[in-house]
């Protein structure tokens, strides 16, 4: 869960900081999507890697989740929590959303088979996007994805630390802050774009 | 949660205690329980309702009790959904009735995961836990006689940690207080314990192996970084040994996987 949940944990802090450049000029994130997918070797084995680490953090947290459910054995009769963080509680039901999130993002700007911004823009990018996030039901299910998101990064970022053996009380406190720091910057990075479409600041 | 001040009072209370025998599925019993003074222990309180009980003719309730002064480890009961009760850092024998309310129901179960099954009532089988310490809860000396004190040279910040990992008296409260049923916070006391002094460097890696892998076959669950354990140890253990357990296990296995003995191996050249 560690390793793999570091490096898409690293992925979505690169999108978010590349899908910036929209706010730039419509030429900067045309460039940088053709930069992209002109490096062929590069974009496929960012892809070979994401994907593998998207099966396994998938298969790692499913066979988690049930293992540490039959542990439990049900539970207490009056369940009482004074820790558990709701981030780390609901961590197998955010990874679910934000798994139906990534399905529905690659078909949507990635392959193009969802038609909901109308017309092929092809190496139009910009265009793509304002007109992908017009859609208010797509907008809104983009930002309440990526506040999941946010909430998934809060505890698996810190999480890391831990799994690693990279903490210590004196550190707990400093390692969560920097994971919540993360989750916020990651997630609100992502959500200035459909915002700033649906108010009319990028059209 | 009262205080009383220096004045004894007493509690009328009604009680939701787990009546279960081996194999078979259990159930609350509800049962009032007048005058109970603030000072009794929970234990005591416990005593009173099956003095209670026996004068009424019924069974009484099984629960697992020892020293009653919060060093032995034997106490397990979950009250109100909280292992060893709503105070922390303390067992479930020092929690005094004065915690509670007059006219307050209380809820009182068994330790629930699968890797400790109720053997009665509230008393549960933990022998998960001393499965894992056969496999590497010791380290290997010359038994017999009392060897020298200062033979071996233990820095005193080294001495400290072990003896505050040492502070585990294995109730399994942490299990208990998991939502996964783990025993990583058991485990990580008890590795930190050992691996960390000189006496322990011998079976180091060795340890760490088999009692994670011997957790595991117990039922065990993972750990998830809920820190419930931590919030729950009667004894404050910290996530800390958690983290520290992972990495001597990390060690370990990545030792293991590139062991050498420097010479080549049997099956080359």
């Amino acid at each position: 869960m560690a390793l793999t949940g570091l490096v898409l944990a690293g992925f979505v802090l690169g999108h978010m900081t590349g899908n910036l450049l929209m706010f730039k000029s419509p030429e900067a994130i045309n460039a940088y999507a053709k930069w992209l997918h002109d490096n062929v070797a590069l974009l496929w084995t960012a892809r070979t890697v994401l994907i593998i680490s998207v099966f396994a953090h998938i298969w790692a947290g499913v066979q988690l989740t049930l293992e540490n459910r039959a542990a439990r054995a049900g539970g207490p009769a009056v369940e009482a929590t004074r820790r558990a963080t709701f981030a780390s509680r609901t961590m197998p039901y955010s990874g679910v959303v934000i798994l139906g999130f990534v399905v529905f993002h690659l078909l949507h700007f990635t392959l193009k088979q969802v038609a909901l911004g109308g017309v092929d823009f092809g190496p139009d990018v910009y265009k793509m996007v304002v007109a992908g996030f017009s859609s208010k039901p797509v907008a809104v299910f983009y930002v309440v994805s990526m506040l999941l998101l946010c909430l998934h990064l809060s505890h698996g970022v810190s999480s890391v630390f831990q799994t690693l053996g990279l903490r210590n009380e004196r550190w707990r406190g400093r390692l969560d802050v920097l994971a919540l720091a993360y989750a916020w910057i990651v997630a609100l990075g992502f959500v200035s774009i459909p915002l700033a479409v649906l108010t009319g600041v990028l059209k | 949660m009262v205080q009383d001040n220096g004045k004894e009072t007493t509690l009328a209370l009604r009680l939701r205690v787990w009546r279960q025998r081996r194999g078979q599925p259990g159930a609350f019993e509800e049962h009032a329980l007048a005058a109970v003074p603030t000072s009794a222990s929970f234990l005591e309180m416990m005593d009173m309702l099956n003095e209670q009980l026996i004068k009424e003719g019924k069974d009484t309730f099984a629960f697992d009790h020892d020293c009653r002064e919060g060093i032995c480890g034997m106490c397990s009961m979950t009250i109100n959904g909280m292992p060893h009760g709503p105070l922390p850092g303390v067992t479930t024998c020092q929690l005094h009735m004065r915690n509670f309310r007059d006219g307050e129901t209380i809820t009182v179960e068994p330790w629930r995961a699968r890797a400790f099954p109720v053997l009665k009532d509230l008393a549960v089988d933990r022998s998960g836990f001393d499965k894992v310490i056969q496999a590497g809860g010791f380290i290997t000396v010359r038994t017999g006689s009392a060897p020298e004190a200062n033979n071996i040279p233990v820095p005193k910040p080294v001495a400290d940690e072990a003896m505050d990992a040492a502070e585990c008296i294995g109730c399994g409260a942490c299990v208990a207080s998991c939502k996964n049923g783990s025993a990583m916070l058991f485990v990580g006391a008890k590795i930190n314990h050992l691996n960390i002094l000189p006496q322990g460097q011998a079976e180091r890696d060795r340890r760490t192996l088999a009692m994670v892998k011997t957790m595991d076959e117990a039922g065990f669950g993972n750990c998830t970084n809920y820190g419930e354990c931590q919030a729950h140890c009667p004894k404050s253990i910290t996530l800390d040994v958690i983290a520290k357990l992972n990495r001597d296990y990390l060690r370990a296995r990545v030792k293991e996987f590139f062991s050498s003995t420097g010479k080549p191996s049997k099956g080359g050249e």
